[in-house]
């Protein structure tokens, strides 16, 4: 196990080393000069061309591509051209918050999906069956702006119940420990923070859960179906065991292995859908700096955020292929 | 009989589909006594499997449905019972062994958790405790090194080894009856012998009662005591085994026995009786034989015979037969 632990996190090098080599190529050939960005509308042609030469841009692309990659290696991103703070001081900094609106997503959509899914398979054909399923279909096809724009019209604006945007309260900032605020609220036993940290994620969470939720009550329902006609279920029965067990000790826990993989797989839906989400909400993560550092051409942002963003993609994945053997004893570890 | 087990009287099992009702089981009677042997024999779609669901109460509902009949077993009556009593008796006083043993278990448990699961349910056992028995059911079954192959998930055990645990897993509780479902027929030649001996060595131990469902016409001669032969949901005939090959009185017991396969011809290629079994949504008004009958006469085809006594211990279900008429 150990082994192939090692050899996955090997193969993640030349994954990521693509990944920057992509990004790079797309930035340096369809963004506008950079020297000129950064000095505004009154440089003269002179200053441009001193900046480029300063900067290294009139070098040969190659180059410049293994310049970048060297300070990549040494953790240095650049620095926001509108901000003049490193690159990665600002991800950091916007990080936890992007993280906790995807695990609350990711929560959401795990726990409603598979709960939803088990019983429309355990009571195939029933109204409840038709109806979530139905939901689900909806689910998928929603675009998550509108269903956000849809939902704090309705849960702010007309019956206030929650906030509009925001990551919680100003003033409220529970102390920092992991830079979650819900962990953190928890960790301090902040309950007013805690509160107002749930009123405020609660909307964005679910509007970025829905896609995913939908797809794993989906799965989950067609998988649990699938197992639940196999012989061993029929054994399990044979043994006496009541039917709940069969179903949650036996069914789903074959059912949730591939259901396992989706779940993994929309870990980086969610991560682009955060970037919508976040902009719909105006929750301060990640996906909203992208958003801002696009709209003002801030090429060492954007290039820096897609990285990072690409990185915990892959390592999400990586994890989730490492739970995946764990779960199904036949998958070899080589 | 005061050593009777399980008497099923009138047994009706129907599946109800769009396009019809079929009659899986349909009137089905026997009995079986302590620590005896029936075997049950018939070819594929005749009703087998469901009559040993049926007796399990765990027939797939829908659309199958027991529509009729009593089945008591040491003189209580299953149909009566609840699904929670009826949890009671499943794995603990009757088990099951399936044809299948490369799916029946459970894959991504171990096997001696798997044995273990119904020792901690039905006797109560802690979990430790379940594990030490489990070693030790498995050893009773000849696995080598069972307190290493009690680790093992399901897929790093061949055929013959899943059967096994399958028969520890069914015998571990002690159980009155064991009902077989083909439990040698998914596996090669010397397997399916050593299985059939440690189901019967199993037997003499625990004086278990057998229900052996087959149509390996060898595998009963083999081991059974008496033989039940069912053909479209209903019984045709029964007999004493010796007296079965000896003297068989029904034309589709005759046909089976003719086609018993030499051991250079394909298994799965068994019965060799003229023509298909009949659509089980349209059966023939007469008897349901009739239509593949060599022997068949003109009111074989009107008029449905009833299963007969015709001689002590003897049963069958044929116009032609003398005393077997309707
Ligand atoms: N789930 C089901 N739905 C509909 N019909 C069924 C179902 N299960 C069984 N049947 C019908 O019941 C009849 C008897 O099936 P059964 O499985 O008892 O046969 P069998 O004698 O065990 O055959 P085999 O030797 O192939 O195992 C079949 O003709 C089949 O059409
Ligand atoms: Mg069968």
């Amino acid at each position: 196990m150990l082994r192939y632990v090692i050899k996955r996190i090997l193969l993640l090098i030349p994954v990521l080393l693509g990944i920057s080599f992509f990004v790079f190529m797309v930035l340096h050939l369809f963004t506008t000069d950079p020297a000129a960005l950064m000095l505004g509308q009154h440089a003269t042609n002179e200053q441009v061309a001193a900046l480029r030469e300063e900067l290294g841009l009139n070098d040969p692309v190659w180059v410049q591509f293994f310049r970048f990659l060297s300070d990549l290696v040494q953790g240095d991103f650049g620095r926001s051209l509108m901000t003049r703070a490193p690159v990665l001081d600002e991800i950091f900094s916007r990080f936890p918050a992007t993280v906790e609106l995807a695990l609350a997503a990711i929560f959401i959509a795990a726990i409603v999906g598979i709960t939803v899914g088990v019983v429309s398979a355990v009571k195939q054909y029933s109204v409840f069956d038709y109806f979530s399923m139905i939901g689900a279909l909806l689910g998928v096809s929603m675009p998550i702006f509108w269903l956000g724009l849809m939902m704090i019209v309705l849960f702010s604006l007309k019956l206030h119940w929650l906030p509009v945007s925001g990551r919680i309260d100003i003033g409220m900032e529970p102390v920092h420990i992991t830079g979650l605020y819900i962990m953190d609220s928890i960790l301090t036993r902040d309950w007013e923070s805690l509160k107002s940290a749930l009123l405020h994620i609660i909307m964005p969470a679910t509007a970025l859960a829905s896609y995913s939720m939908a797809i794993i009550a989906r799965m989950t329902r067609s998988t649990m179906l699938e197992v639940i006609r196999q012989d061993y279920i029929r054994t399990a029965r044979a043994k006496g065991l009541k039917e709940t067990v069969v179903t949650y000790r036996h069914a789903l826990r074959n059912a949730l292995i591939p259901v396992i993989t989706v779940i993994g797989l929309q870990m980086g839906v969610l991560m682009g859908g955060a970037v919508l989400t976040e902009t719909v909400f105006s929750w301060p993560g990640i996906g909203s700096r992208l958003v801002d550092a696009i709209l003002a051409s801030d090429y060492p942002m954007v290039q820096g955020s897609i990285i990072f963003i690409a990185t915990v993609f892959v390592v999400v994945n990586l994890v989730v292929d490492l739970l995946y053997a764990w779960l199904d004893p036949r998958i070899k570890y080589s | 009989m005061d050593n009777l087990l399980l008497n099923v009287e009138d047994l009706k099992t129907h599946f109800f589909l769009d396009d019809g009702v079929v009659p899986a089981v349909d009137g089905v009677s026997f009995h079986l006594r302590k620590g005896e042997t029936l075997a049950v024999v018939g070819e594929s779609g005749s009703g087998k499997s469901i009559t040993s669901l049926s007796i399990m109460r765990l027939v797939p509902a829908p659309p199958g449905r027991i529509v009729g009949g009593r089945i008591t077993f040491a003189g209580e009556d299953l149909l009566a019972k609840s699904e929670k009593e009826m949890r009671d008796v499943r794995g603990n006083r009757i088990s099951m062994i399936f044809q299948e043993p490369m799916t029946s278990l459970n894959p991504v448990y171990r096997v001696g958790d798997q044995i273990a699961e119904s020792l901690v349910l039905h006797k109560r056992m802690k979990k430790k405790e379940a594990l030490e028995q489990a070693v030790e059911m498995l050893r009773l079954t000849g696995i080598p090194s069972p307190e290493k192959r009690v680790r093992d998930f399901p897929h790093q055990m061949s055929g013959g080894m899943r059967q096994r645990v399958m028969i520890a897993m069914a015998l571990c509780c002690q159980p009155e009856l064991l009902i077989a479902d083909e439990p040698t027929t998914a596996l090669d030649v010397t397997i399916q012998a050593q299985i059939l001996e440690l189901m019967q060595e199993l037997q003499r131990q625990m004086n278990t009662s057998i229900i052996l469902i087959t149509h390996d016409l060898a595998v009963v001669a083999e081991v059974a005591d008496r033989a039940v032969v069912m053909y479209c949901g209903k019984v045709v005939e029964e007999a004493p085994v010796a007296e079965l090959f000896e003297n068989p009185l029904h034309p589709y017991t005759r046909g089976l026995l003719n086609s018993i396969p030499r051991l250079d011809e394909n298994v799965d290629r068994l019965f060799m009786i003229d023509g298909v079994v009949p659509n089980m949504l349209r059966l023939p008004p007469g008897c349901a034989f009739a239509p593949r009958c060599p022997e068949a006469r003109e009111h074989c085809r009107e008029t449905a015979p009833r299963l007969t006594r015709v001689a002590p211990g003897r049963l069958v279900s044929c116009l032609l037969v003398e005393g077997g008429a309707a």
